[in-house]
């Protein structure tokens, strides 16, 4: 057993209103830069829709993630051999115009321009060539546009529902949708990592957050095509590529990353879990039908004993330890199984996961005419205006079963609350929701205070780094005694 | 003396500054050491240029190589008729797919506003040095031939002398304005080398290979820790 930590984090779908709060907070603190402007660490994205970069998830195209190859697994579009052959240009990279390209416009026109008979507009600007442009695609450009044509019907998680379900999702009345959030999945078995040639790309040992070393990074852009999310970006301008860093400057000083700090509806949860890294190459080589167990079976109960042993072998600090007790995350995840990762069937263990979204609760409409008044308005799965399918092809890799006990579990809660507070669906009949999926009250009274009430504290568990043990791990604490504190570099002497 | 100015004093010169600028930049200054790729901006007019003109031009590299470390066996090869024309055959065509490669580029610099945008002055020094020197190296082939056996016989002792700290320029004085062009040209690219784009030929990610696909970085001693509580 090699236990080490990871810091992870769960989005509640149910709770995202869709207001783009995330991935402005992100875009003013990281990305507002040359060469940058096109990227959106944190995105957020209308589902059914194609999303950013358009239709990411269609890896015929994208050629991102791993795929099981005998007993192990090899990058779908990168590798080593892969690499070389296609260094001198990657058949397999995306290119600007599947994001978007980027503009401002001419604000000053407004105040400059002369006194004439119309008024004076801010014309758009590409920010790629400083020309006018007429702006086609930006980064959330499907946004709310559920059932249309360009958008919704490409969205590659149809694959699995037959042509009459499709059809029956973009009829207006039938209309739905939710909001998919999105930021780097700081994954176990980075697919970004292992495609990198120059090896500029590494996972922070003491944490798990994976980052790009702009001194290392040579722009050979593997990493983009490897990444199946599309969360590694290139900057054109410096020529390196880019990624959410999970704010980890905020992390090291105990505070929330920004994006989840900014978080409007309160949907995001952070913290530390233990896992066996052992077992990565064998989960990840996995059967597709299994992907999803195992990537919460390898997450393990820092409860238990024997994980604290290990985790201590490692080095692992006393108060990650104890943080990762407290975890919402592994609440979520491991205890009440509520979060799923996105697409376990890209094999990279992704460690952010997601509470599918329960909502919108359906009301049936027969014959074009809108009905909420059926006794299962508040109660039944099967009728959900969203198909479990495409739920299932977005967080189980198909499997509608597992879909469904989750989805089960968060309307036992439901009834639970309403139980609690209306009082009009008889402690029977909540009794009977919550045996079935194996709910205890006491279960269902945690579920519905961290989903709903959950205070700052209780949604970022966010451990001490301890750097400063670290630096005594690497050196012995005397080395730095009398020293300016500025590296080796630079050494602090009597100025020139 | 001018002779000995071009190809004695400046290919010392070229090496020196390829050396040590190169480290200084690498131990300083790394994370100018890149590629600059330019695909994410503009995709399909690069394969056309940027495929051939590479495996063109490393074929052509490897050439120059082999005649430099194994003349004698180069001029047996070409001892037999047929076998002179297959090198030559071979040589010339990826010095054709090199020149090709290098003026579809060059067209794709120019013509497209984006990559305009990422093309710097040294880029436009980089290319216009490149071109001249792969389309004297063209010229050369087809004007003077048989290259393969006079570049063994006549030019390899010059280089050699060069590296060997024994240089003769007297194997170059003689030689045709377009050969000189081509050798002092070939010099400029590595004297100006570690000032552009071209150190991405400085590090070619080879340890790829070798390497295991995860990385971890801990930022403590994790085996020392390991070995102390086992």
């Amino acid at each position: 057993m090699d236990v080490r930590a990871q810091v992870s984090v769960v989005f509640h779908l149910d709770k995202c209103i869709g207001c783009h709060t995330c991935s402005i907070a992100c875009k003013n603190v990281w990305t507002d830069r040359k060469g940058a402007e096109y990227m959106w660490w944190n995105n957020v994205e209308t589902k059914p829709g194609t999303g950013y970069p358009t239709a990411w998830e269609n890896q015929e195209d994208y050629k991102g993630g791993w795929v099981k190859k005998g007993n192990s697994i090899e990058l779908k579009g990168a590798g080593k051999l892969r690499a070389f052959k296609n260094i001198f240009h990657n058949p397999n990279l995306p290119t600007i115009d599947d994001y978007y390209e980027p503009w401002t416009y001419r604000y000053e026109d407004l105040f400059n321009s002369p006194e004439g008979d119309t008024q004076p507009v801010a014309r758009p600007v590409s920010l790629l060539t400083g020309k006018f442009m007429e702006i086609k695609a930006g980064p959330n450009w499907d946004d709310d546009l559920s059932g249309s044509p360009d958008y919704a019907r490409k969205d590659p998680n149809f694959k699995n529902l037959s042509q009459a379900e499709q059809e029956a999702l973009f009829q207006v009345e039938k209309l739905v949708m939710f909001y998919l959030p999105r930021i780097c999945n700081h994954c176990l078995n980075p697919a970004c990592l292992a495609a990198c040639p120059s090896g500029a790309i590494y996972k922070r040992g003491e944490d798990g957050v994976v980052l790009i070393n702009q001194k290392k990074c040579r722009a050979w852009r593997m990493c983009v095509t490897a990444c199946p999310y599309k969360k590694t970006y290139y900057n054109w301008s410096t020529g390196k590529s880019e990624k959410c860093i999970l704010c980890y400057p905020r992390l090291e000083t105990g505070q929330a990353p920004a994006c989840m700090h900014s978080c409007v509806g309160r949907i995001r949860y952070l913290g530390m879990m233990l896992y066996d890294a052992d077992l990565i190459h064998q989960f990840a080589s996995a059967d597709e039908s299994k992907l999803l167990d195992l990537s919460r079976e390898i997450i393990l109960d820092p409860r238990d004993p024997k994980v604290i042993e290990e985790a201590r072998k490692n080095g692992i600090h006393d108060s990650v330890i104890e943080y990762a007790q407290r975890s919402p995350v592994y609440r979520f995840v491991k205890e009440w199984g509520l979060a799923l990762p996105l697409h376990p069937e890209y094999r990279t263990l992704p460690m952010l996961f997601y509470v599918p979204p329960l909502l919108p609760i359906m009301g049936m409409s027969e014959e074009g005419v809108y009905e909420s008044l059926t006794e299962g308005l508040f109660t039944d799965i099967e009728q959900a205006r969203l198909p479990i399918q495409y739920l299932a092809s977005l967080f189980t890799a198909g499997n509608e079963g597992q879909i469904r006990e989750v989805l089960k579990k968060m309307m036992a809660v439901r009834l639970y609350r309403r139980e609690e507070t209306v009082g009009d669906l008889g402690a029977e009949a909540v009794q009977k929701a919550l045996k079935e999926t194996g709910t205890s009250r006491e279960q269902a009274e945690a579920i519905y205070r961290l989903t709903s009430l959950a205070n700052f504290e209780e949604r970022f568990v966010i451990p001490p780094s301890h750097r400063e043990e670290a630096i005594v791990m690497l050196d012995t604490e005397f080395e730095k005694k009398g020293t300016g504190g500025f590296g080796f570099r630079m050494a602090v002497g009597r100025g020139l | 003396m001018k002779n000995y100015l071009l190809f004695v004093v400046f290919p010392y010169v070229a090496i020196a500054l390829e050396v040590v600028v190169s480290l200084w930049r690498y131990i300083f200054r790394r994370h100018e050491f890149t590629s600059l790729s330019s695909e994410f901006l503009e995709s399909k007019k690069l394969f056309w240029g940027s495929v051939p003109w590479h495996y063109g031009i490393l074929a052509v590299l490897l050439g120059h190589l082999i005649g430099l470390l194994f003349p004698r066996e180069v001029l047996l090869w070409n001892s037999v008729p047929i076998r002179l024309l297959i090198l030559e055959v071979t040589g010339l065509t990826f010095g054709l797919m090199a020149l090709v490669g290098i003026v579809l580029l060059i067209a794709r610099r120019i013509s497209d506003p984006r990559i305009r945008q990422v093309t710097s002055k040294v880029d436009v020094l980089v290319l216009a040095v490149l071109l001249v020197q792969v389309a004297s190296g063209v010229a050369v082939a087809i004007g003077y031939r048989w290259g393969s056996s006079w570049y063994a016989s006549a030019l390899v002792p010059y280089l050699r002398g060069l590296f060997t700290f024994n240089p003769n320029v007297e194997f170059i004085a003689g030689m045709p304005t377009l050969v000189k062009v081509h050798v002092f040209t070939a010099f400029l690219i590595v004297a100006i080398l570690p000032f552009t784009r071209l150190i991405h030929f400085l590090v070619v990610p080879v340890s790829y290979l070798w390497r295991s696909y995860q990385i971890v970085v801990w930022n403590y001693d994790r085996k020392k820790i390991r070995r102390a509580s086992n």
